[in-house]
């Protein structure tokens, strides 16, 4: 990523150490994941030291340190999703692209991540491939868009 | 558009809008809600505007994109005005009849309506359906009234009369005496009146305060802030407005989770129309009122649902709470002053400004003033938004609004409260469902999720479930929930493994009553309520995995065990075929056995075998029967 969309986006939040969440998300929205450059490149110019950027960037979940796959599967593991029967659909999921939850594969190909809700709980089991929600879904049948994408 | 500089001018605009539509023009109202979407919502919506662009029909009819009404388990689903008329499970192919026969030709369609399951009585109208005509939605009503990015749309319905009213009427003492006389309380979960709660802000004499909309929805199993979110932002935005006035508050944030895309989205154009218009900004309606809103996304942290710790991320640091007091009405985000309440709640004000107090309170019980929405999830027919006066029971939500529980499967309990909440088993379904009520059976209101269970749960797995979810977002910051939930987690884990041991239910009380009794903030404080409220109403459950090592529910993998019984097995191979670690022997007229050691339980036998045969069962505590002998599998 270059530096230049990184101090663009910082930029834009007035090099506001107050917005560096807001900051960092709008850069992983870009760049997919957080390299160790941009965090540099923010730590130096917010004048927040790396530690700082360190908790943060490790306590919520939605920041990512490594590469992620070009397909992104979010299974739902929320409570209706849980008693409809998630796991097996995690278990199919994990089956098909060979990816546990919270892993991306050596290709970058798949990286599967649990998520505790996406509030569509009527619909559960749930499932989002590359943003497109699967409701209601079996795991013969995520099996069959997983592997479409292989 | 010009800026609105008086009340006068707003219903000037307000009156304009409403001559510029006709009220006899058929409008197609689909829901275009996260729900609907997952369904497959899009394509129809598409369909209908292909459609209407090629009869040449685009003057004559209006497509409206709406936000969700609610019924999620029947979406995609539509309303054609003025007949009102309510399709369910809409799909591309039904676009040209329905345009046809129905918005042209005023004939209805019999199978896209609801059909009462047990009296085949067909509802034509949304309010002729059990699934609402039990409800009394006040707030998610509006929903398929209006598109949520239509700020016109929301003025033809009333939208921003109540912060006219507000302004110009009420001034700040009054505002806040009606919210106090109207007894609405917190719908995040809290439930601490939020009259009181504007108060204690307002009274502070700092220079700046901050209003902020808790928008971070992290109870798995809800998604009601969602709903008025993505549906209805200006209904949210203008309580924000009332109460930001009434508080003296300058600025203001919405903190809305990241995992809700489409409701960012809405927010953000809602944010922008109404800064245009003039509710935003200076000088608001021509008064000297001034304000201006932020959107700040979470970064997927449950505990920044906690008013301290979001307060902790609005300011860019990691989501831990702190102890409190101070309050944040005392000292808040920056150090200021700030009042924080739950979408819900902000929802609400419009409506209480509008109505008075005294209409809101009429709604509820003594206690628990006005309607509650509820996410009604899980084992029920009818899943999706419901909004209930306080007092209802829950036997009526679950059964005359849910229709009761799917496939023939018995009621076992219904939860609520979110992860820090209870269950409550069949003898409280005639409970009144309220805030003092709820607490009372050991659950709490919370902010509204209500799964409902079936005998296929397992209480002692699905206290696990909360327990791994709390473990797994405790920030780490005190000990108690650190440790004393991880603890609970480890026993609760090795209970469903079938490593449960005498004692471990003793141990599990004592934790929870430690972590319960010292944790910094609500999620620690809440966290052993999974586990004390089923082991009050399910302990049997817990001692029979324990003692007998059988799971009840036939649900804990490692307690049970699949069987083929040979007087049923039509050696059909079906189970054969489905079973991915070729667990089970059999062929062509040679009844199918399972062998129990290379058998994962991934239950893809049960599923397979033709219902007519049945003969794959789950069993747990008792040893499986032994295999016929080779000789007597033939079935000749």
């Amino acid at each position: 990523m270059d530096s230049g969309k990184i101090d663009q986006i910082i930029n834009k939040h007035n090099a506001d150490a107050g917005s560096l969440i807001q900051i960092l998300l709008e850069i992983q929205n870009e760049n997919n994941w957080l390299p160790k450059e941009a965090l540099t490149r923010v730590s130096e110019t917010l004048a927040v030291p790396m530690s700082r950027i360190r908790h943060i960037t490790t306590f919520y979940k939605t920041f990512s340190l490594v590469p992620r796959g070009r397909h992104e599967v979010h299974v739902c593991t929320g409570t209706a999703c849980h008693v409809r029967g998630a796991e097996r659909v995690l278990e199919a999921v994990e089956g098909v692209t060979g990816v546990n939850a919270g892993e991306t594969d050596p290709d970058l190909n798949f990286s599967v991540e649990t998520v505790g809700c996406i509030g569509c709980c009527a619909l559960g089991p749930v499932v989002v491939v590359d943003g497109e929600y699967h409701g209601n879904i079996l795991p013969a049948e995520i099996t069959k868009v997983l592997q479409d994408k292989k | 558009m010009p800026r609105i500089n008086s009340c006068a001018e707003l219903e000037e605009l307000r009156q304009e809008i409403l001559s510029q539509r006709d009220p006899n023009k058929p409008c197609i109202a689909i829901c275009t809600g996260s729900g609907c979407i997952a369904l497959g919502a899009a394509d129809v919506v598409t369909a209908f505007k292909d459609e209407i662009k090629e009869q040449g029909l685009d003057i004559k009819i209006d497509i409206r994109e709406t936000g969700c009404p609610g019924f999620c388990e029947r979406g995609p689903l539509l309303v054609i005005y003025p007949e009102e008329t309510c399709y369910l499970r809409v799909k591309p192919e039904d676009v040209k009849e329905i345009i046809t026969e129905t918005v042209l030709g005023k004939k209805v369609i019999d199978r896209l309506l609801y059909i009462d399951p047990e009296t085949d009585e067909k509802a034509v109208k949304e309010s002729e359906i059990p699934f609402y005509k039990n409800q009394m939605r006040l707030l998610i009503g509006d929903n398929i009234k209006i598109d949520p990015n239509s700020i016109e749309d929301y003025l033809a319905i009333g939208g921003y009369s109540a912060l006219a009213k507000a302004l110009f009427e009420e001034g700040p003492e009054k505002i806040i005496a009606s919210v106090k006389e109207s007894g609405l309380r917190g719908r995040g979960g809290g439930g601490f009146p939020a009259g009181l709660k504007w108060e204690f802000t307002r009274k502070t004499s700092a220079e700046t305060k901050y209003v902020i909309v808790n928008a971070d929805e992290g109870d798995p199993g809800a998604f009601m802030d969602r709903a008025l979110l993505e549906g209805n932002p200006h209904a949210v935005l203008e309580g924000l407005l009332i109460g930001a006035y009434a508080i003296g508050a300058r600025e203001g944030y919405f903190y809305v989770r990241e995992e809700y895309p489409l409701a960012v989205e809405n927010v953000t154009k809602a944010l922008k129309q109404a800064e245009e218009y003039g509710f935003l900004g200076k000088n608001i309606l021509g008064s000297d009122f001034n304000f201006t809103v932020q959107i700040h996304q979470g970064a997927g942290a449950f505990v920044c649902g906690e008013e301290t710790a979001l307060i902790m991320s609005l300011e860019g640091h990691v989501g831990e709470p702190k102890p409190r007091p101070p309050f944040p009405a005392v000292k808040g985000l920056w150090g200021k002053p700030t009042n924080i309440n739950n979408v819900e709640t902000w929802a609400n004000i419009p409506l209480i400004i509008n109505q008075g107090a005294d209409a809101f309170a009429s709604v509820g019980t003594e206690g628990s003033k006005g309607t509650k929405i509820f996410a009604l999830v899980g084992k029920v027919k009818n899943t999706g938004l419901v909004e209930v006066p306080m007092g209802i029971t829950l036997r009526d939500i679950v059964y005359k609004i849910g229709g009761g529980l799917p496939g023939g499967k018995k009621f076992k309990a219904v939860q609520t409260g979110g992860p820090a909440g209870g269950c409550m088993p069949e003898s409280l379904l005639d409970m009144e469902v309220d805030f003092d009520q709820l607490t009372k059976a050991g659950s709490m209101m919370g902010s509204g999720g209500m799964i409902v269970l079936d005998e296929d749960t397992c209480m002692v797995d699905f206290a696990r479930y909360f327990l791994n979810f709390l473990a797994d977002e405790s920030c780490g910051k005190c000990v108690p929930c650190r440790e004393g939930v991880k603890q609970m987690l480890n026993i609760l884990t090795n209970i469903t493994l079938g490593k449960g041991k005498p004692g471990d239910l003793e141990l599990l009380e004592e934790l929870a009553e430690v972590a319960g009794s010292s944790a910094l903030c609500t999620l620690g404080k809440g966290a052993p309520n999974p586990a004390l409220s089923t082991l009050s109403h399910f302990r049997d459950e817990y001692e029979a995995h324990i003692n007998e090592g059988r799971c009840a529910a036939l649900s804990c993998k490692e307690l049970i065990a699949f069987y083929i019984d040979p007087a049923k097995c039509k050696a059909c191979g079906a189970c054969i075929k489905d079973c991915a670690p070729e667990a089970i022997t059999g062929g062509k007229k040679v009844i199918h056995v399972i062998d129990q050691e290379k058998c994962t339980k991934c239950g893809s036998c049960l599923e397979a075998c033709p219902a007519a045969f049945g003969a794959v069962s789950k069993m747990s505590g008792e040893p499986v029967p032994a295999a016929l002998p080779e000789e007597s599998r033939n079935l000749g």
